[in-house]
């Protein structure tokens, strides 16, 4: 078990708990938090779990698969650097305490 | 707990009055555990709980679809078609073509035609509205999507309804060879032909999604060989499905006025409305896995080689995931359901999916203030698919 910290448009941080290998938009969803809408599911097919994940946890991610490039290119809030589908980010034991902003729109 | 400790049942999904009713069915599995055993088919096991459904079909090492994601495995038996590059197939192969679609299916594929499937929706509900006493099936829930997703793939006007008979096709091979498949498979050559002979690049006109396929052929992403291959998944996945997904949903708007009344006064409930009937009466009821290797579903050990039935339809009404799984609710936030399946193998067209029920049932909320059921409806029973021959309906104008 992880623990995931979403930054929320309001300004409020939302701390969630991630089993080990599980995505942080399951999580989320879970946790009812809104602002990851996640319409498809989970399979990197709708860009609307789109987050932000701070800079010192970005190393530790493996890289975005061609499919998750695809729809990071669709994302409403503006893509940068560190734009990632949370759908696509799994809790492992190294990435405990990541934190991620969820963007303004979905 | 070994194979033989878990629980069977003796229940056939393929019978009729499952195909008609599937509902008491699916309880009865849910409720026998977290995986079970249906005594006619000894060499599948079958999930009917959202958990151990969604677990299954986001674990693509274990539980493979290269062995056919019906209920014969590849493995032992020849497929009754080529095998499909996306559907039936595992990394690093899938990988490769699923990235290729995503990006011909992608979100801003979709703002492209979003205005043209608009346009072509509201048109053809207004013919609906001056008939009054429609068809939703004959005069609208078929003919929206053979109009739209053919145009977008760059087919041609002509011999359309080939993709109908296809589709029922495809759909009814992933069951047993019973009389369904017999009666569609009648037909398999000529359609068959008519279907390879219009994934050909000189039948496709140039940009549209059929021919971006041989633009990703051109550019070396994938073979000259496989492209064909890839555009007769546009066209035996992306008809029947849709179809019989606005059909379902126009099914639960009618016989939900309550909630119709919801979506006449808010039209914007029009995607969740969509994203429901897809929970609520799921057009693809069933896919299959394989093991690749001795395995673990739930406390259950099951062998290399198994076909696992995931019963999406059961788990999309599986009341340890959903409150009041039997009531149809548009206001619900029913993300989450798999009834577009979930994992690298979820569905890859589903964003123009939820464009076209959201258009169509866009349309309809602004003009009609009630819909009617006018008579009885039909089902055309198919092994996979939840799918209505007949929909008599009145459209009250509003």
């Amino acid at each position: 078990m992880g623990v995931a910290i979403f930054k929320l448009p309001d300004g409020k941080d939302v701390s969630v708990e991630v089993p080990n290998g599980e995505s942080l938009m399951q999580a989320a969803s879970n946790a009812g938090i809104g602002g990851i809408i996640a319409e498809c599911g989970g399979s990197a097919m709708c860009a609307t779990c789109h987050v932000y994940v701070d800079g010192q946890w970005l190393d530790s991610l493996s890289a975005p698969l061609a499919n998750e490039l695809e729809m990071l290119d669709c994302t409403l809030s503006p893509r940068l650097a560190n734009s990632r589908l949370s759908c696509q980010i799994r809790m492992t034991l190294e990435l405990s305490g990541i934190n991620v902003t969820v963007p303004d729109a979905q | 707990m070994n194979i033989n400790s878990i629980p069977e049942l003796d229940i056939d999904p393929y019978l009729e009055e499952n195909l008609i009713d599937p509902y008491p069915m699916h309880e009865t599995i849910r409720e026998a555990g977290p995986v079970v055993r249906l005594k006619p088919y000894p060499d599948m096991v079958a999930c009917g709980r959202h958990a151990e459904v969604h677990a299954v079909l986001n674990d693509w090492e274990t539980f493979i679809s290269g062995a056919g994601v019906g209920l014969t495995n590849f493995n032992k038996e020849e497929p009754f078609r080529p095998k499909s590059l996306i559907l039936e197939a595992d990394p690093p192969l899938h990988t490769t073509t699923r990235a290729v679609l995503s990006r011909i299916l992608s979100p801003k594929t979709v703002a492209q035609i979003r205005d043209t499937f608009t346009l072509v929706a509201e048109r053809m509900v207004e013919r609906c509205i001056e008939k009054q006493e429609i068809d939703g099936i004959a005069d609208l829930a078929q003919p929206y999507p053979l109009k739209v997703f053919p145009d977008a793939v760059g087919l041609g006007e002509d011999g359309r309804e080939n993709l109908l008979l296809y589709g029922d096709m495809v759909f009814n091979s992933m069951g047993p060879r019973n009389a369904l498949l017999a009666k569609s498979a009648e037909r398999v050559q000529s359609v068959t032909n008519w279907i390879m002979t219009n994934c050909q690049r000189d039948n496709l006109k140039p940009n549209c999604f059929g021919d971006q396929i041989y633009q990703a052929a051109d550019s070396g992403e994938i073979s000259h060989d496989q492209a064909p291959m890839l555009v007769r998944s546009f066209l035996s996945a992306g008809v029947d499905t849709t179809i019989n997904g606005i059909g379902n949903a126009l099914f639960c708007l009618a016989h939900h006025p309550e909630q119709y009344a919801k979506l006449h006064a808010s039209p914007n409930l029009a995607r969740q409305a969509f994203e429901e009937a897809l929970r609520y009466e799921s057009t693809a009821q069933t896919f299959y896995r394989t093991t690749s290797t001795p395995c673990q579903i739930a406390d259950a050990k099951i062998p290399r080689d198994i076909k696992v039935l995931a019963l999406l339809a059961s788990a999309n009404r599986d009341p340890r995931k959903w409150d009041e799984p039997n009531a149809y609710n548009i206001e619900r936030r029913a993300t989450g359901h798999v009834g577009l399946g979930a994992g690298i193998h979820g569905c890859v067209g589903q964003a123009i999916a939820r464009l076209e029920g959201e258009v169509v049932l866009t349309a309809i909320a602004k003009k009609v203030k009630k819909i009617e059921v006018s008579g009885h409806h039909t089902r055309r029973l198919n092994n996979t698919l939840r799918a209505l021959e007949t929909l008599p309906l009145r459209l009250i104008p509003a």
